[in-house]
């Protein structure tokens, strides 16, 4: 793996999570209708943190689900690896509530449409608004995020590496270079 | 992760990372069933075509609607109305849906090893519904996604077949996929329909059912199937009732916990009484829900598999 730049660090993210739950509570005029919703596998980690953050800074109990969009992707045909698939989990009822979105990196906007559709299979919620921590560009069809950690401009060769504690060994984002295996030009 | 194989023939020499990949995958589809639109995008544009030369009313409606929750086109093909019916060969009939460019193939068929004579003459993924006696691997799949549902685990268990042995497919298929997950399996049924060749592969034989349900965790009960001339092997359905059938009495003998598991369709009042069939320890209605949810996960795996 070659590093080309550390976008943001440990505490970068703390304070990245904190701006965003700021962010959403002021566009929502407060947290009475919002849910949160993260996408696999990094999103639902920076979802459980926000949620975190907004029912502290609000003192309110806000519901947090999961989302798998895998079913819905539309890439099946074209990858060498199956992706695997885990369940989502949202018990309640999205109907007429404010949906926030949040997922780790916004790329071409493919998961995003993917799980656009699968929300609209769960219910009908007054508005989906989409939170990211890093958009990096070089969208593919016509998303745009509500929320955003961090603008990262960068080349297609270059990837955007999120790394959690929950899963990884830090908190950070890193720059790095697209290994010449996955290169697509 | 992916599977091993492109096909599903049986659970004979299938991996326990195989089996373990479709019980997870189910998982996901099992929560799919629970959403208010139960349909997923996922197939869409492949063609699946329900080869089924055997009556069935469950696995094909099974398959069927697992399919169409995948958002796959379907079309089903019964004995019945086809032109086997007219003289045409078994393989000129395949190798005729074949060239109308189906992706998979899910075969029911009274004589065992079509569905691997069939991966021979097709370039179709297949998946076996049942072929003769020999083997079901998805409802196996399904039997073992119910007992993990309920126990969450399948190593170690003590799982009984209760019935026709010689005559199950469920049988075989549930003997060598529960032996690959770590589970022990016996067989409890009358000697007429025990083969004895099942020892070889390491499997305990009951003839008293009230010893069986003392030391097993888990009954899988068979059906008696009248049309394979299960009468020919017993005396009578009342004497098989009478040694063999499970009822609320037998099961009260013994103060412990115990999941049933019945294939369906059930003969009420001869392998299991109403009482035990409706009662608190038998899984039977789950075990058509998971079905549903272990087909499309088959489907899913084999479907989008490069």
């Amino acid at each position: 793996m070659k590093i080309k730049a550390i976008v943001i660090d440990e505490e970068g993210l703390k304070r990245t999570i904190i701006r965003l739950a700021h962010e959403i509570l002021e566009r929502n005029k407060g947290s009475k209708n919002i849910i949160l919703i993260g996408m696999r596998t990094r999103g639902e980690f920076l979802a459980n943190r926000i949620h975190k953050k907004i029912e502290e800074i609000d003192n309110s109990k806000i519901l947090l689900g999961v989302l798998d969009a895998t079913l819905y992707r539309d890439d099946f045909r074209r990858r060498l690896k199956q992706p695997e698939v885990s369940v989502t989990n949202i018990t309640f009822d999205i109907n007429e509530k404010d949906v926030i979105l949040i997922d780790d990196v916004l790329y071409t906007g493919r998961s995003v449409r993917a799980a656009l559709d699968a929300l609209m299979d769960l219910g009908r919620p007054n508005t989906i608004q989409l939170c990211v921590l890093v958009d990096r560009g070089h969208r593919e069809l016509p998303i745009k995020a509500d929320f955003v950690g961090k603008n990262i401009p960068t080349s297609i060769n270059e990837e955007v590496k999120v790394q959690m504690k929950e899963i990884d060994e830090e908190d950070s984002v890193y720059l790095i270079e697209t290994p010449d295996e996955f290169k697509t030009t | 992760m992916s599977l091993e194989s492109k096909h599903l023939l049986g659970l004979y020499g299938t991996s326990r990372e195989d089996i373990e990949l479709i019980l997870d995958t189910a998982r996901t589809f099992r929560e799919v069933l629970e959403r208010p639109i139960k349909k997923v995008p996922t197939l869409q544009g492949k063609t699946v075509v329900n080869l089924f030369f055997e009556a069935s009313t469950r696995t094909r409606i099974s398959f069927e609607l697992a399919q169409k929750r995948l958002s796959a086109d379907t079309i089903n093909f019964t004995t019945s109305t086809s032109s086997t019916k007219k003289g045409e060969t078994f393989k000129d009939t395949v190798r005729n849906i074949e060239a109308m460019k189906v992706d998979m193939i899910v075969v029911r068929h009274e004589s065992a090893g079509v569905p691997q004579f069939l991966t021979r003459i097709s370039n179709a993924n297949i998946i076996n519904a049942g072929d003769g006696t020999h083997e079901h691997p998805t409802q196996a799949l399904l039997d073992m996604y119910s007992i993990k549902e309920k126990l969450n685990k399948l190593e170690g268990l003590k799982v009984c077949v209760v019935g026709d042995i010689a005559h199950s497919r469920v049988a075989l298929s549930n003997i060598y996929g529960l032996t690959t997950m770590g589970a022990k399996v016996s067989v409890c049924g009358p000697s007429t329909m025990i083969p004895h060749s099942l020892i070889k592969l390491g499997v305990k034989i009951y003839n008293d059912i009230d010893k069986a349900i003392q030391e097993n965790d888990v009954l899988n009960v068979l059906r008696i199937q009248l049309e394979r001339k299960a009468g020919d092997r017993i005396p009578s359905l009342r004497e098989y009732r009478n040694y063999f059938g499970i009822t609320t009495e037998r099961l009260n003998k013994f103060n412990k916990e115990i999941i049933i598991l019945h294939p369906g369709p059930i003969n009420r009042g001869i392998e299991i009484s109403s009482e035990v069939a409706d009662g608190p320890y038998q899984v039977i209605l789950d075990q058509v829900t998971n079905g549903v949810a272990v087909r499309m996960a088959v489907l899913y795996l084999l479907g989008t598999k490069n």
